[in-house]
C-alpha cells in the first residue's frame, strides 16, 4: 500500500440482492486531500461512499466482494468491528441531522460513549471541534440551546463538528450542501479547504462546480463503474473518457 | 466526431451560434484579403477603400462573438470540451479580427502604391496571399470538423509563406540597391509581404487552438514549428 | 380525412350556438350536480360525527346523572357493608389500580423489548411477518379467552391461584399486543437519519437505540401503552377467573391475595347481588368511578404526549 493512500479499493463489487450496484471499482484515496465523486443519480456514488464506513451493513440482503483497505487493513475482514471503523472514518449526511439535544451534548455524545468523561476534557473538545468547523463564534454563548434552533447551514457545520470530535482520519461527505443556501454552501466549501490540512475528505456531490472547486482528484461513476478517476483539473478541462466529458458538459441522457 | 446533444438545447444552440459566427467572420476576412490583394495588383483604389470601410463590419462581428462567449462563460460555467471550445472561440475570434486589420493595412498600402509607377509585376505577393487564405480556410475547417490533421497542414504551410517572404525580401533588396528612388515603394511592398506573413502566423495560431480544443494540449510553443515574429 | 370531418362538425356546432348559450349549456348542469354530491357527502360525514358525539355525550350524561348521587367521601373510602348493599367501594378501586399498575409493570418492559427486537434487530423476513400477524391476531382475541388462558396457565398450571399476580399477568398479556404495536410504530416514526448519525459516529447499535432512538420514541410508546392499559382496566372477563374476588373484607396484603376490582364489582352488583334493584345507585356510582379512572388514565397519556411533543422537534 502506498504511504500516501489512506483508503484503497481493490476490485470491489457490491450487490443489493441480485442487483450489482458497484462493479469492479479499484481506486485509492489520498491522505490530506479532498476527493470528489460525481455521476448521475443512481450511479452508485453514495453507495460507494457508504461502503467506506460500512454504513451499507444496515441494509439487509447486501453483499460485497473485493477488499477495501483502510490503513492497510481490510475493513470487511471478519474480525473487524464496524464500530471501530466508523470511529476513524466520520460521515456527514445530505440533510443536516443534529440530535434533538443541546449543541454541547450533540458534540459530546459520541466521545462520552467512547470513554471521555472529564468535564474539562469535554469542554475543550467541544470548543476545539466547533472552532475547526468554524461555528464556535456563532454558538459559543448558546451551547445549552437545542441544536434544532440553529439554521440549516449552522446545523450542517455542527454535524461536521460532531464528526470531528471523534478525531477521524477520514471524513465522508454525502452531498453535504445540497440542502443549503449558497452562502452556507460557500462557508462549508471554505471549511472543507481548511479541514483538508488535517484529514482526508471524500465528498459525493451533484454540483460539479463544487467538485471542481473543492477537490484535488475527482472520480466519475456511471452505472456502478468507475469510468474515470483523475486529477480534478484534468477532469474538468480535458477528461480522458468520452462518457466523462459528456456528463460534465451536460450531454447526458 | 459524433456528438451527443446537450441536455439543454438552448445551450447547444448558443454554442452552435458562436461556431457559425466564427465561420462567417472567417469568410469575411478571407474576402477582405482577396480584395486587398486585387486592389493592389489592379491598382484599384476604389476596391481598397471598400476593404478599409468594410473592416468596421468585421470589428462589429468580433465584438458580438466575444460578448456571446463571455455570456456563456458567465452563465453556463462550461466544462471540458465546452470550456475548451469557448476559450478556442475567443482566441480564434481575436486572430480573425487581427487578420482583418492586416487586410486593411494591405489595402492602405495599395492606395499609396497606386499613386506611383510599379517597380515590377506582382508575382510572389499574390501567391503568398493565396497560400495565406488557404491556411485560414483550412484552419477554420479544422475548427469546424475538429480535425487535427488539417491543423497540422496549416503549420507546414507556414513554412512556404516564410520562404516566400524571405524571397520577396531579397528581391526587393536588390531593387533598392539598384535604384534608391525605388526604396520607398520597395519598403511598402516589404510591409505588405510582412503583413501576409503575419496573417499566416495568425492562421497557425488558429490551428494551434484547434489542436488544443480537440486534444487539450497547448502546442503553441512546441519546438516542432518555428514561428518568426 | 376523419379529422377534417370531425373538425367541420365541431366548427358547425360552435357556429350554431352563440357563446352565451354555450356557457349556459355546458358546465352549469354538471357543476350543480357536482356541488350537490359534495353537499350530500359532507352531510353524511357530519351526521356520523354527530351521532358518535351524541351517543358518547348521552352515555356519560346518563351515567353521571344516575351515579353522582351515590358518590360521596364514604363511598370512595369505605369497604362495602351489609352484603354489599351499603358502604363504599374502596377495595375495588384499589384492586383495579393494583391490577393496572401490575399489568403495566409486566407488559411495558416486555412489550417495548419485543418492539425493539421487531423494529430494530429482527431480519425482516417471512418468520417476522408471521410473528407480526400473530401479534395482530392476539390483539383481536376476545378478552374472555385471555381470562380462560390466565385461569389455565397462571392460576392452575403455575399454581399462583386467583390473586393480583395472576390478574396482572393476564391483563399484561391482554395489552401486550397493543403495547408492542404502539411501540413499534413509535420506533419506526423516529427518522432513520438519527440512527445513521449515531452509527456513523462509531456508536454501537444497542447504544444508538438506547441513547437516541428510545428517548425519541418514548412519548409514542407511553401514550400508546397507557391508552391500551386504560382499556384493559375496564375489562371484566380477564380478571373474573384470575384475580377478582366477589367480596373481601380486608385489603390485600401481598400479590398472592385476591382483590376486588371495579368492573367485576359492577358485574356482581348488577347480576348476582341479593337486592339488585336496591343497589342501582351503588352500581351507577361504581360505573362512574370506573369511567373516571379510565378517563384519568387517558388524560395522563394526553398530558405526557403534549408535554413531550413540545420538546421534540426535528
Amino acid at each position: 500500500m502506498d504511504d500516501n493512500h489512506i483508503i484503497e479499493l481493490n476490485g470491489v463489487n457490491f450487490f443489493y440482492g441480485d442487483f450489482m450496484a458497484i462493479s469492479d471499482v479499484t481506486m485509492a484515496f489520498e491522505k490530506n486531500r479532498v476527493t470528489a465523486l460525481i455521476g448521475p443519480s443512481g450511479c452508485g456514488k453514495s453507495t460507494l461512499l457508504r461502503l467506506l464506513n460500512r454504513m451499507n451493513d444496515l441494509i439487509t440482503g447486501t453483499r460485497i466482494e473485493g477488499e477495501i483497505l483502510f490503513d492497510g487493513k481490510d475493513i470487511y475482514a471478519p474480525e473487524v468491528d464496524p464500530v471501530d471503523v466508523r470511529r476513524r472514518i466520520g460521515m456527514v449526511f445530505q440533510k443536516p441531522n443534529p440530535f434533538p439535544k443541546s449543541i454541547f451534548n450533540n458534540i459530546t455524545y459520541a466521545p462520552k460513549l467512547a470513554g471521555i468523561t472529564g468535564r474539562s476534557d469535554l469542554e475543550y473538545l467541544v470548543e476545539e471541534s466547533l472552532k475547526q468547523a468554524v461555528l464556535w463564534d456563532e454558538v459559543k454563548d448558546i451551547l445549552d440551546r437545542s441544536a434544532m434552533t440553529l439554521s440549516g447551514g449552522q446545523q450542517q457545520r455542527l454535524c461536521i463538528a460532531r464528526a470531528l470530535a471523534m478525531k477521524p482520519d477520514v471524513l465522508l461527505m454525502d452531498e453535504p450542501t445540497s440542502a443549503l443556501d449558497p452562502i452556507s454552501t460557500a462557508k462549508i466549501e471554505e471549511l472543507i479547504g481548511e479541514l483538508e490540512k488535517n484529514l482526508a475528505i471524500i465528498i459525493v456531490t451533484h454540483n460539479m462546480q463544487q467538485a471542481a472547486r473543492v477537490s484535488s482528484k475527482t472520480g466519475f461513476l456511471y452505472l456502478g463503474r468507475l469510468i474515470e478517476y483523475n486529477v480534478t483539473e484534468k477532469i474538468f478541462t480535458n477528461p480522458d473518457m468520452k462518457q466523462t466529458e459528456d456528463y460534465i458538459t451536460g450531454r447526458f441522457g | 466526431m459524433a456528438e451527443k446533444r446537450h441536455t439543454s438545447t438552448h445551450y447547444g444552440k448558443e454554442l452552435r451560434n458562436i461556431k457559425e459566427g466564427l465561420i462567417y467572420l472567417g469568410a469575411m476576412v478571407e474576402k477582405a484579403i482577396e480584395c486587398a490583394i486585387r486592389a493592389l495588383v489592379n491598382r484599384d483604389t476604389e476596391l481598397a477603400r471598400k476593404v478599409i470601410c468594410d473592416d468596421g463590419e468585421i470589428d462589429q462581428l468580433d465584438v458580438k462573438i466575444e460578448e456571446k462567449c463571455i455570456r456563456i462563460l458567465a452563465l453556463r460555467q462550461p466544462a471540458a470540451r465546452d470550456l475548451r471550445f469557448i476559450t478556442t472561440a475567443i482566441k480564434i475570434n481575436g486572430h480573425l479580427e487581427r487578420i482583418g486589420d492586416m487586410a486593411v493595412n494591405i489595402a492602405e498600402k495599395a492606395i499609396i502604391l497606386s499613386e506611383e509607377p510599379p517597380i515590377k509585376p506582382y508575382i510572389d505577393i499574390p501567391r503568398m496571399a493565396e497560400v495565406a487564405r488557404g491556411m485560414i480556410k483550412e484552419s477554420l475547417d479544422a475548427f469546424v470538423h475538429e480535425k487535427t490533421s488539417l491543423a497540422q497542414k496549416v503549420r507546414s504551410d507556414d513554412e512556404i509563406i516564410d520562404n516566400l517572404n524571405e524571397q520577396v525580401f531579397r528581391e526587393l533588396l536588390t531593387y533598392m540597391m539598384e535604384d534608391p528612388r525605388k526604396i520607398h515603394r520597395a519598403l511598402i511592398i516589404m510591409q505588405i509581404s510582412k503583413s501576409l506573413e503575419r496573417i499566416s502566423d495568425h492562421a497557425v495560431g488558429i490551428a494551434d487552438m484547434v489542436v488544443y480544443m480537440v486534444t487539450g494540449k497547448i502546442v503553441r510553443h512546441a519546438p516542432v514549428c518555428k514561428n518568426v515574429e | 380525412m376523419k379529422g377534417t370531418v370531425g373538425f367541420q362538425a365541431a366548427s358547425r356546432a360552435i357556429q350554431q350556438s352563440s357563446p352565451d348559450e354555450m356557457k349556459r349549456k355546458l358546465p352549469r348542469g354538471s357543476l350543480r350536480w357536482r356541488y350537490l354530491k359534495q353537499q350530500i357527502f359532507f352531510t353524511v360525514v357530519r351526521l356520523s360525527a354527530l351521532i358518535i358525539s351524541l351517543s358518547l355525550g348521552g352515555l356519560i350524561l346518563y351515567i353521571t346523572v344516575q351515579g353522582l348521587p351515590a358518590i360521596n367521601w364514604d363511598f370512595l373510602t369505605l369497604p362495602p357493608t351489609d352484603s354489599m348493599t351499603k358502604g363504599g367501594i374502596m377495595p375495588a378501586i384499589l384492586g383495579t389500580l393494583y391490577l393496572t399498575i401490575g399489568a403495566i409493570a409486566v407488559a411495558l418492559p416486555l412489550g417495548v423489548a419485543s418492539a425493539v427486537y421487531l423494529a430494530e434487530y429482527a431480519k425482516q423476513g417471512r418468520f417476522i411477518r408471521l410473528v407480526r400477524i400473530g401479534i395482530n391476531c392476539l390483539a383481536g382475541v376476545p378478552s374472555v379467552v385471555f381470562g380462560l388462558f390466565g385461569l389455565g396457565f397462571f392460576v392452575v398450571f403455575l399454581q399462583f391461584g386467583s390473586c393480583i399476580l395472576s390478574g396482572a399477568l393476564t391483563l399484561g398479556v391482554l395489552i401486550l399486543p397493543t403495547i408492542i404495536g404502539a411501540s413499534e410504530e413509535a420506533l419506526k416514526a423516529v427518522p432513520q437519519t438519527f440512527r445513521e448519525a449515531s452509527l456513523a459516529l462509531g456508536v454501537s447499535k444497542w447504544r444508538t437505540i438506547y441513547k437516541i432512538v428510545l428517548p425519541l420514541a418514548l412519548p409514542g410508546i407511553l401514550t400508546g401503552s397507557i391508552l391500551g392499559i386504560g382499556r384493559a382496566a375496564g375489562e371484566t372477563a380477564p380478571i373474573m377467573f384470575t384475580a377478582a374476588a366477589f367480596f373481601t373484607a380486608k385489603l390485600p396484603s401481598s400479590i398472592f391475595d385476591e382483590v376486588m376490582a371495579l368492573p367485576y364489582h359492577i358485574y356482581v352488583l348488577a347480576t348476582a347481588g341479593t337486592q339488585i334493584e336496591l343497589t342501582r345507585p351503588l352500581q351507577f356510582g361504581t360505573v362512574l368511578v370506573l369511567v373516571g379512572v379510565v378517563l384519568g388514565i387517558d388524560l395522563v397519556a394526553i398530558v405526557i404526549r403534549s408535554n413531550m411533543r413540545r420538546r421534540k422537534r426535528w
